[in-house]
């Protein structure tokens, strides 16, 4: 497993009308972990769902390693190699968390007990192994948001896109899943592009933080440029104590 | 094989084994009308089965699943009845007719991202002006019906033609073929697919299910299995009506077993199918005795309303979990 490159460029998108996110542009060099922050309703998850196919852009483009993805289905995207979690938690219920993560893993594993292995491996590495076979139901939230990971991992993306796996932990699991995923991106080089509102992951994870406010890029730069960017602490960060 | 059986434990093994035995030798061992009540078990276990992999694995409510066994029915029946060609051929043609239907119900429904209800909407219709044109249509017989030679003193496997103990064993070779061929799937990438598509959609083509082609693989594959079960009604009854093959009440019928018994698992349309015909059987014993016209449906219609209301997940994972089986709803 290897990073990929991410380039984003003039990306819009309107919804009837409402224009939801303007000529947005950036780039997320392959086996780097970039941060996309802004305030609530900045177009942060529409962004996401860009990427990730859910919906087309009214304009612009999405590039994975300089092929164009964007126009494509999710789980064609999915195979270009782009693993995502949803900001508000989808596991399958009534499955086991073992088979919830076996699914993601049969996209690169067609045979069953192969992929029932790779899944055992990635819920060990989340330590989730001891409740695989529960049902996914029956996980507190933030099994759930692990749940999300381990289920994106499956499916062995060389870029992963991750919506608010942080909220809802308490400090010291944000502190485990922040030193996972920067193990994770060590250790295969994974390209990690993360929205988060959690601060301290944010600039314990990030090199590069891009800033969206009212969907147009208001600011990128290392986490302690960000900090001191007037523009952003007035759209943004004025309210919040940044470290 | 291996494959087929792994993870399964020794005992239940051995317990499925003696219910098999039991089942090949029932001819020998039941009357007339034991053999008859057997029969509909199986074939309600069949076709539930087959129904049962669009609603129970991939999630997908058919309330049309007539417009299958029907199309199979008269393909079969109509060539045999015109031009003599036996069932063996005609079932080719019975499946490819309902390949072509569950395809286009299928698409028509899943491209254009109609769920739930709506779906379910789109199977009826399809049924119900099925029926309509089968009404209209003389090569089949129009509303009058269409009728086979009743032959119940041969036993011809080609033509399909002689009493209950062949079709006994053809429907018994279907049903075991069916649960076989649930369970490959169940165990298969396309199999845990479906489960995911059942379970939320979009979370699923998010890491790389194509839902539309699993959508459709399920649609066709049960409407298939669906035709066979048609081919084999019209030879067993000797008669096809548009009213009876296509009709409302013969696609619910289908629904029940696996509803009472448990949707989604492999067992819950054998377990439905051996207490609805049970019930249906007694219900008819007792309305004889009581003379009251009528009432075998109401008696039927709130063991129905109880078995929902106390076990709305189906009566065998109930079962399997007292007996210490425990077929989780996979």
């Amino acid at each position: 497993m290897s990073g990929a490159r991410l380039e984003i460029s003039n990306l819009g998108k309107n919804f009837r009308g409402l224009r939801a996110v303007h000529d947005v542009s950036f780039a997320v060099p392959a086996g780097t972990i970039h941060a996309l922050i802004g305030p609530n309703g900045a177009g942060k998850t529409t962004i996401f769902n860009m990427i990730a196919g859910v919906f087309a852009p009214s304009a612009g483009a999405v590039a994975i390693d300089g092929r164009k993805i964007s126009g494509l289905r999710p789980d064609q995207i999915c195979d270009a190699g782009v693993g995502r979690t949803f900001q508000i938690v989808r596991p399958f219920k009534g499955l086991s968390v073992l088979e919830n993560v076996t699914v993601g893993a049969l996209h690169r594993h067609p045979r069953l007990p192969d992929a029932q292995a790779k899944a055992e491996a990635i819920l060990h590495g989340l330590g989730l192994h001891d409740r695989r076979h529960q049902l996914a139901e029956s996980l507190t939230l933030p099994d759930r948001k692990r749940l999300e990971v381990a289920r994106a991992l499956a499916t062995e993306p060389k870029l992963l896109l991750l919506d608010e796996v942080m909220a809802g932990l308490r400090p010291t699991e944000i502190d485990v899943m922040v030193a996972f995923l920067r193990e994770l991106n060590a250790q295969s080089g994974i390209t990690i592009l993360l929205i988060e509102h959690v601060m301290r992951a944010v600039m314990a994870l990030a090199a590069q933080v891009v800033v969206v406010s009212y969907g147009e890029k208001i600011a990128e730069g290392t986490p302690s440029e960000i900090s001191r960017n007037q523009a952003v602490l007035d759209v943004y960060l004025g309210e919040e104590e940044v470290a | 094989m291996s494959r087929l059986t792994s993870g399964v434990p020794l005992h239940i093994l051995a317990l499925l084994a003696v219910l098999l035995v039991l089942l090949v030798a029932a001819p020998a061992l039941l009357g007339g009308y034991g053999l008859s009540v057997l029969i509909l078990v199986l074939y309600f276990t069949y076709v539930g089965q087959a129904w049962n992999i669009m609603m129970g694995f991939a999630g997908q409510l058919s309330l049309g699943h007539a417009l299958y066994a029907g199309l199979g029915g008269y393909a079969a029946a109509g060539l045999y009845f015109h031009y003599g060609v036996g069932p063996w051929a005609g079932v080719v043609v019975a499946i490819a007719a309902a390949i072509v239907a569950g395809g286009i119900v299928g698409y028509l429904g899943f491209r254009f991202s109609l769920a739930g209800v709506y779906f379910a909407l789109l199977t009826i219709a399809f049924a119900e002006f099925t029926r309509i044109g089968f009404d209209n249509w003389e090569w089949a017989g129009g509303s009058g019906g269409l009728f086979l030679k009743v032959e119940r003193n041969v036993f011809d496997v080609f033509d399909l033609r002689g009493g209950p103990v062949l079709f006994y064993y053809v429907i018994l070779i279907l049903a075991v073929g069916c649960f076989v061929l649930c369970r490959a799937l169940l165990e298969s990438r396309l199999g845990r697919y479906w489960l995911a598509i059942r379970e939320d959609a979009e979370a699923a083509q998010a890491v790389g299910v194509p839902v539309l082609r699993c959508k459709m693989l399920a649609v066709t594959i049960s409407a298939a299995l669906t035709a066979v079960a048609g081919v084999w009604n019209a030879f067993y009854y000797n008669n096809l009506f548009p009213e009876t093959a296509f009709g409302m009440s013969r696609s619910i019928e289908i629904t029940l077993a696996p509803i009472i018994g448990g949707l989604g698992t492999l067992f819950g349309p054998f377990v439905g199918a051996v207490v609805l015909t049970g019930m249906g059987e007694i219900f008819t014993d007792i309305s004889d005795r009581l003379h009251i016209a009528g009432i075998k449906q109401i008696f039927y219609g709130v063991a129905l309303l109880v078995i929902v209301m106390y076990r709305p997940a189906g009566i065998w994972p109930w079962l399997a979990r007292r007996l210490g089986i425990g077929e989780r709803r996979p």
